[in-house]
């Protein structure tokens, strides 16, 4: 069944349970066949923090690019494989309450000063030196609604109004006074957290989905990684998103924005761990190339070429691993043993190059190295945790290291080093899950540059992924690109990242219907967007779920349990 | 904190030792400036802490002589200019109990909570500093500043709890900005005028507190406790423009140090994180010396280092693992050269607050610093054989100078030393085989 036809069957999913009578008739007028989305208990209704790149993009939607703003928040925790599951979890500090603060006070003095106020308020006041409250409501109702994402009361905008007529008085001036109010707005409550809400569902009795302006926010938050626009808020408060036919027209039309190349970068981001980028640096008397514009660089070029890939071009996702076609930057030029190019400009490797991929872009090569040397360790467990989403578990504490530690061996290539790893069983077990794959790597030294030597020994880079035997790093990236777990994990990532929560075993059977729906659409990002964002499991919540337990109380004493190391490698979630 | 009666501060002051009452001073006794230099009172005294990854070397780090005057191994030989300063504290253990021993995890935390973590995820609450700013730190312009010498926001020590670090600053640039920029409030400047616009700040501020509270009753219990947290930064701004509306006490000691205009190179070799390490302390020091902050927190590396020797192709915390022991030295060389730039830093540390004149003596006589490290014997994970240090006089309460044997003894025994040393009431601290209630006597004064 092609993508078009099963969309449309899943629009007719209401009618299906509009009851018996009508549903003979549904299924006879519309073609309808019933959804196989399994039925889901819902998530819980979430409180979360907006992040530095969401609070960036939502203002540069509202006032414009003009309005710039150097700050980073502090960082998300990581959890469950995500940092935007942190999201949910994180509490504030007062020193970030100073950074929230500095920016907001930055961001409402441009938005006033002399140069944007003609274009970014809508107003002239009748004098510049004291109250106006007519143009203080218009500029509030308009730029309070996109910033709090919902239509203000009228009490809202006018104490907004008030606050900012006794400012403007006070100051003798009604750019100031707006400012300090506008400035207060940027660190409320209503800004700084993402507040969700239900309502009963009545397609479903007894349960509860997100209400409307929630589902607004979370699609717009997920898809866009900003706030909702002015259209998609209408449809919110117009109940149109209510219903699947309003839902579906407004995620056609976020799906077909520009904004949504911002959304799949700051998903990519998040999954592919590249916050680890912003500590990232590599020994310069080993690798003299890589600068600190190298670093900036490798992160960009991977999220040019999944935009390209995923969006631009709509191909398949796990053809990212195998692709050979990526972007060049003068930069990075020296690291793939190339010309350097002017700019950014695309780039097509030869078709027998080894350069196949994402595994073989520097981005994955050097953050997953060590600053001197390469680590197929670290490759094989970033390829495992990253792409695959399994969990490699750390080395046991009472480690012997003995058999590395030996002063007289010398071994001439990390396969040689590696291998005293497999002589010890409290090694083994993991070694064996992360350098097969790792060694595939080793043509690439720690920087991400080709080599086919080390130490004057031929560099042996065959392996295997999953019983999948492969001769060199083309092999590999061929057995990922076939790894059901590739586009399994991708799904669960998404899943987990667009309703915030991390996915469980009991969201098994959901997981594979989703995974289903994206092998039938080809592996298609934004048809697997569209599915999550369309499905009944994406809105439903249930309000009796917590989001985490509360903070422990201090001085509980720890309970006296003992916890079994992981001894296997460990599925997540899927 | 509700058990302080204006008498019993008055008391306090009278005994020297108001210093260790901050909010709770300011809510009581109404002082009008919000410090207790106004008075001729002593000068406070500050807490802080200091964090190293990656242990040491026992062979070439332990001194042989304990007490007063002892030896300095090869590994601390960068200790002596500050040894009459410092406080050597070994041998004492992290009990990690029925939990797991969590690598280069379980031991900062029982450091720095009293406990131990029963995941990598989890802190078993706050830690000490958040505790002593709760007590101390409620009247200076900032309750406490936390940075890092590895130019990575994800290095820090200090915990609000598990989801809300207290994210550490790790530019030089923005740490000068946020201290010494244009809201610097500089206590001997000739002239104060406040600055309408903060007032006016102030105003518009309680409406967000109204939105606050009616958003907090549309929340469960784990989010309302979020919004807690996030009303108390509110109050914090509040305080903090209120404190810009009145002038502030003239502070001798309090110089605007000379702007920094560019971030030095970003990287992890040893000899960058040095020299963002000493920019980062010169700042520090220089703001408690204005009295912006009586806690303060300094992470010189996170406690799997990821620091770089040029040259040496693994970083610290691979290093102790992979290094063959130098069977001639008997040690790890490499590892135990990281070890040492750490020592170094740590010298520059405490003598940075010497510099500082402050009454009759130096800053350091009036802080309190807790040095900690997440394992003995790095390369094998070790809990015990732990080194900590203390260093400065807190007002004259502690001596220093002296190395002390904790015989296989709680390393919470100084954390507890130092919660009472700032007046945290409690009859003990720690949790079940860290839980103690005994002091480190010998450096009391």
């Amino acid at each position: 069944m092609n993508s078009r036809i099963r969309k449309s069957v899943s629009a007719c999913r209401p009618l299906v349970r509009a009851g018996a009578a009508a549903l003979t008739a549904a299924l006879i007028l519309a073609g309808c066949s019933k959804s196989n989305e399994p039925e889901t208990s819902g998530g819980p209704l979430h409180l979360r923090l907006i992040s530095t790149d969401q609070y960036l993009h939502t203002l540069a939607y509202v006032f414009g690019p003009s309005v710039s703003l150097e700050l980073k928040f502090p960082p998300m925790r990581r959890t469950n494989g995500l940092l935007a599951n942190g999201a949910a979890l994180a509490g504030v500090t007062t020193s970030q309450m100073e950074q929230y603060q500095r920016a907001a006070s930055s961001v409402a003095a441009q938005v006033v000063d002399e140069d944007r106020r003609n274009y970014l308020i809508p107003c002239t006041p009748a004098a510049p030196d004291k109250a106006d409250d007519a143009c203080a409501k218009q500029f509030f109702s308009q730029t309070g609604r996109l910033l709090q994402r919902h239509t203000l009361s009228d009490a809202e905008v006018g104490e907004y109004v008030k606050q900012a007529g006794d400012a403007a008085n006070q100051l003798k001036d009604f750019y100031a006074g707006l400012g300090m109010v506008l400035e207060s707005m940027l660190i409320s409550p209503e800004v700084l957290f993402i507040v969700e809400k239900s309502e009963a569902d009545p397609d479903n009795e007894g349960k509860q989905r997100l209400d409307a302006l929630s589902m607004a926010s979370r699609l717009s938050f997920f898809l866009w990684d900003a706030a909702p626009d002015d259209e998609l808020l209408k449809a919110a408060e117009s109940g149109e998103l209510n219903s699947h036919k309003g839902l579906k027209r407004e995620v056609d039309r976020m799906l077909a924005s520009p904004r949504l190349e911002a959304g799949v970068r700051a998903f990519f981001d998040d999954m592919f761990a590249f916050d680890t980028f912003d500590s990232l640096s590599k020994d310069a008397t080993v690798y003299p190339f890589f600068t600190g514009a190298t670093v900036a660089d490798a992160r960009e070029q991977t999220l040019r070429t999944v935009v390209d890939h995923l969006i631009h071009k709509n191909l398949d996702y796990r053809d990212l691993f195998t692709t050979r076609s990526t972007f060049m930057s003068p930069a990075l030029a020296p690291l793939y043993q190339l010309p350097a190019s002017q700019g950014w400009t695309p780039y097509e490797f030869p078709e027998n190059s080894p350069r196949q991929g994402l595994l073989t872009q520097v981005s994955f090569l050097a953050t997953h190295s060590h600053p001197g040397r390469s680590s197929p360790t670290l490759r094989g467990k970033a390829l495992r945790e990253l792409l695959l989403c399994q969990v490699v578990p750390p080395p046991p504490p009472n480690v012997d290291f003995s058999a590395l530690n030996n002063p007289d061996a010398h071994y001439p290539t990390q396969r040689d080093r590696v291998a005293a790893h497999l002589n010890a069983p409290t090694c083994a077990g993991c070694h064996r899950i992360t350098d097969p794959t790792g060694l595939a790597l080793e043509n690439f030294d720690g920087a991400g540059r080709f080599r086919t030597e080390e130490n004057g020994v031929a560099i042996n880079a065959s392996g295997d992924l999953d019983g999948k035997p492969f001769e060199n790093i083309t092999g590999l990236a061929q057995a990922l690109h076939d790894n059901p777990g590739l586009p399994n994990c991708l799904v669960n990532r998404v899943y987990s990242y667009g309703s915030g929560t991390a996915v469980k075993p009991t969201d098994r059977q959901l997981m594979q219907y989703f995974g289903e729906e994206f092998a039938a659409d080809g592996y298609k990002m934004p048809d697997l967007l569209r599915t999550i964002v369309l499905s009944t499991a994406f809105s439903r919540v249930d309000p009796t779920k917590r989001t985490a337990p509360p903070a422990p109380k201090k001085e509980e004493p720890a309970p006296q349990i003992t916890q079994n190391q992981q001894s296997t490698l460990s599925q997540n979630g899927l | 904190m509700n058990n302080l009666s204006r008498r019993r501060v008055l008391r306090g002051m009278l005994n020297g030792t108001a210093v260790t009452i901050g909010l709770p001073l300011l809510n009581c006794f109404l002082n009008n400036n919000g410090t207790a230099l106004a008075s001729g009172a002593p000068m406070p005294v500050r807490f802080g802490t200091w964090g190293w990854g990656l242990g040491m070397n026992k062979s070439i780090f332990v001194p042989k002589k304990l007490g007063l005057g002892f030896d300095l191994p090869e590994e601390i030989a960068a200790l002596a200019p500050v040894r009459q300063h410092i406080n050597l504290i070994t041998n004492s253990t992290y009990f990690r109990d029925n939990y797991q021993n969590l690598c280069h995890y379980t031991g900062w935390v029982i450091a720095r909570t009293g406990s131990a973590p029963k995941d990598t995820r989890d802190i078993p609450g706050e830690t000490i500093d958040v505790t002593i700013a709760n007590q101390i730190g409620g009247s200076t312009r900032f309750k406490s500043l936390t940075a890092t010498a590895t130019g990575d926001v994800r290095s820090t020590y200090s915990y609000e709890n598990p989801n809300t670090p207290n994210s550490p600053e790790w530019s030089p640039l923005q740490f000068y900005t946020r201290l010494f920029g244009p809201d610097f409030p500089d206590p001997n400047a000739k002239e104060f005028k406040p600055d309408p616009r903060v007032m006016v700040r102030k105003s518009v501020l309680s409406g967000v507190k109204d939105q606050t509270n009616s958003l907090m009753k549309q929340v469960g219990a784990e989010d309302k406790q979020r919004l807690d947290q996030y009303f108390t930064g509110l109050r914090h701004l509040e305080q903090q423009f209120d404190q810009r509306l009145q002038k502030p006490e003239p502070i001798a000691a309090c110089q605007r140090p000379g702007e920094i205009k560019v971030d030095p190179a970003m990287g992890q070799e040893a000899e960058a994180i040095a020299v963002r390490h000493r920019m980062m302390t010169d700042l520090l020091v220089m703001a408690l010396a204005c009295d912006q902050t009586r806690v303060f927190n300094m992470a010189y590396t996170n406690a799997s280092s990821s620091a770089i020797k040029p040259g040496y192709e693994k970083p610290h915390h691979t290093t102790t693992h992979e290094e063959p022991v130098d069977m001639a030295l008997g040690y790890q060389p490499t590892a135990s050269w990281f070890t040492r730039r750490a020592l170094e830093s740590w010298a520059y540390f405490v003598d940075a607050f010497t510099k500082v004149k402050e009454g009759d003596g130096t800053l350091l006589d009036n802080v309190f610093i807790y040095a900690t490290t997440d394992h003995g014997y790095a390369r094998t994970h070790s809990l015990d054989g732990i080194p900590m240090f203390t260093a400065g006089r807190a007002g004259g309460k502690v001596k220093s100078g002296y190395h002390i044997d904790l015989a296989e003894t709680a390393t919470t025994r100084v954390g507890y030393t130092a919660l009472r040393l700032f007046g945290v009431e409690r009859p003990s601290w720690g949790v079940n085989s860290n839980n103690t209630n005994k002091e480190v006597s010998e450096i009391l004064a």
